[in-house]
């Protein structure tokens, strides 16, 4: 069988993809998790995470609350002793639970990750109190009241702007191109 | 005169980190380097397009290096968010052929092609490795007389692969300090993180962060943290006041772009530095300065 064209199980799913080849060569020593400053959150530490993975429970491992409070500081990456990019693998797992409708109900970042994917795509900005405004509104209308202390305090310095930088009508269009292409041609695998 | 394409990112451009962007423009032109923006640039994604669209965010971040490509210079951005992204995208380019063929298709569509040869540098490295500690301290006009400084790195700076610094015990912003007459006071959270954008998602596990960098600073005596991104210092500035309700401390630290630093060590005006955008004050450690 060729390498990543046919996926039989979900250690070859995860290593067709790019930056999840090193799921295999983990060892089990627990140094990710040591490093990670959230593994007390996560239903499944990050070692647990990938031996649960090379165990095939897809399922588990998919709707877990686990990569959604990995915070990208790349600590676990870079004291790997196998070199595995384990953030980006947790990129991986994150981006296929989106794929499979498989959120965790409980944490709030994949909607608030696919609200600000939202306005980098459509706009080409990122601006930053449309989208926490919508973010809010979407996930808890509350917690949009009690952010108003901090807005208020933003916005009488300046640092809070209503109005978003746009892209001339030429880039906008070919951001909208590109993107439009990169989604008819599937994910990475 | 050096010359540099410059990718301020969507917080240090119009958003919350203007002041950041103006203040690295000021010391830029003092150390005699021109940035020029990179003309019509989107977002490059950061943390959460990656987290959602794999293909997408790499294709977002790929039409930014293609167009500084065509300008022959380093990009150089003060965002630790769009450094690691760029860095990542170069990387993740070169060694999966099969992801670069998409992308390179997809930028088709947008009449765009990338050859993989822009070198991707953040603020930070450009001044102390292009221009150096000496010129910048040659620069200095109003000497920081020994200001207690904490330098924040946060992760994305220097993490994940080798660069311009240490991954976990980097020296390069403790050297700049020293450079502008202030004292780097010791600081193990140097590069631990701040709790990125989970601050919006996850408040109360990211203000815990805060709470322990913002603690660990000021045990070690400093008067004010310096810090290389925005969000990092958007969350160490505008959520201080929670943090302090939330686990009742008493915490008043300022939080500088390194930028502003310099400028004010520069002779810069407070106007061209952004110093009033500050949440938490910072005139009252800087005011014998400005």
């Amino acid at each position: 069988m060729e390498k990543g064209t046919l996926a039989n199980t979900f250690v070859e799913e995860i290593s067709a993809i790019p930056g999840g080849e090193g799921i295999r060569l983990c060892i089990q020593c627990g140094t990710c998790t040591a490093s990670c400053p959230n593994a007390d959150r996560m239903e499944h530490t990050p070692s647990q995470l990938i031996a649960m993975a090379r165990a095939g429970m897809r399922g588990e491992v998919l709707s877990s609350n686990a990569m959604w409070f990995c915070l990208s500081c790349y600590l676990c990456t870079v004291r790997c002793p196998r070199g595995i990019k384990q953030t980006d693998l947790m990129h991986a797992l994150e981006c296929l639970a989106v794929r499979e409708g498989l959120i965790h109900e409980k944490t709030l970042t994949p909607a608030m990750y696919r609200s600000f994917n939202h306005f980098a795509c459509i706009l080409g900005n990122l601006p930053e109190f449309g989208f926490m405004t919508w973010f809010y509104l979407l996930t808890n209308p509350l917690r949009a009241l009690r952010m108003i202390p901090v807005a208020l305090n933003l916005f009488k310095r300046g640092r809070l702007s209503i109005r978003a930088r746009r892209l001339t009508p030429e880039g906008a269009n070919q951001l909208r191109a590109i993107l439009d292409k990169a989604e008819s041609l599937g994910g990475v695998t | 005169m050096k010359y540099y394409t410059y990718f301020p990112g969507c917080s240090s451009s119009e958003g919350g980190a203007k002041a950041y962007g103006w203040s690295a423009q000021a010391v830029s032109k003092a150390l005699d380097i021109e940035l020029v923006e990179l003309n019509d640039w989107n977002c490059c994604g950061s943390t959460p397009s990656s987290s959602v669209d794999e293909l997408g965010s790499f294709c977002l971040a790929a039409r930014d290096l293609a167009l500084a490509e065509k300008r022959g210079l380093d990009l150089v951005t003060p965002c630790s968010a769009c450094y690691v992204i760029f860095n990542r995208t170069n990387s993740y380019l070169k060694q999966y052929p099969q992801l670069k063929a998409k992308v390179d298709e997809a930028l088709a569509a947008g009449d765009l092609e990338y050859h993989g040869t822009v070198r991707v540098r953040h603020l930070l490295d450009v001044f102390v490795n292009d221009i150096g500690y000496d010129d910048i301290n040659s620069e200095v006009k109003r000497d920081l007389g020994g200001l207690k400084v904490a330098p924040y790195y946060g992760c994305q700076v220097v993490r994940p692969r080798p660069g311009f610094d240490h991954p976990e015990f980097p020296q390069s912003l403790d050297k700049l300090i020293a450079s502008l007459g202030g004292e780097p006071v010791p600081f193990p959270m140097k590069s631990r993180c701040c709790g990125g954008s989970l601050i919006i998602s996850e408040e109360a596990l990211a203000l815990d962060l805060i709470r322990k960098l913002l603690d660990s600073a000021v045990r070690n005596g400093a008067e004010c943290l310096i810090a290389v991104c925005p969000l990092c210092q958007t969350n160490l500035d505008a959520y201080q006041s929670r943090v302090n309700k939330k686990f009742k401390t008493n915490f008043n630290l300022p939080i500088l772009f390194f930028t502003q630093l310099m400028g004010v060590a520069f002779g810069l005006s407070e106007e061209d530095l952004g110093l009033k955008t500050s949440i938490v004050p910072a005139e009252r450690v800087l005011a014998k300065y400005l």
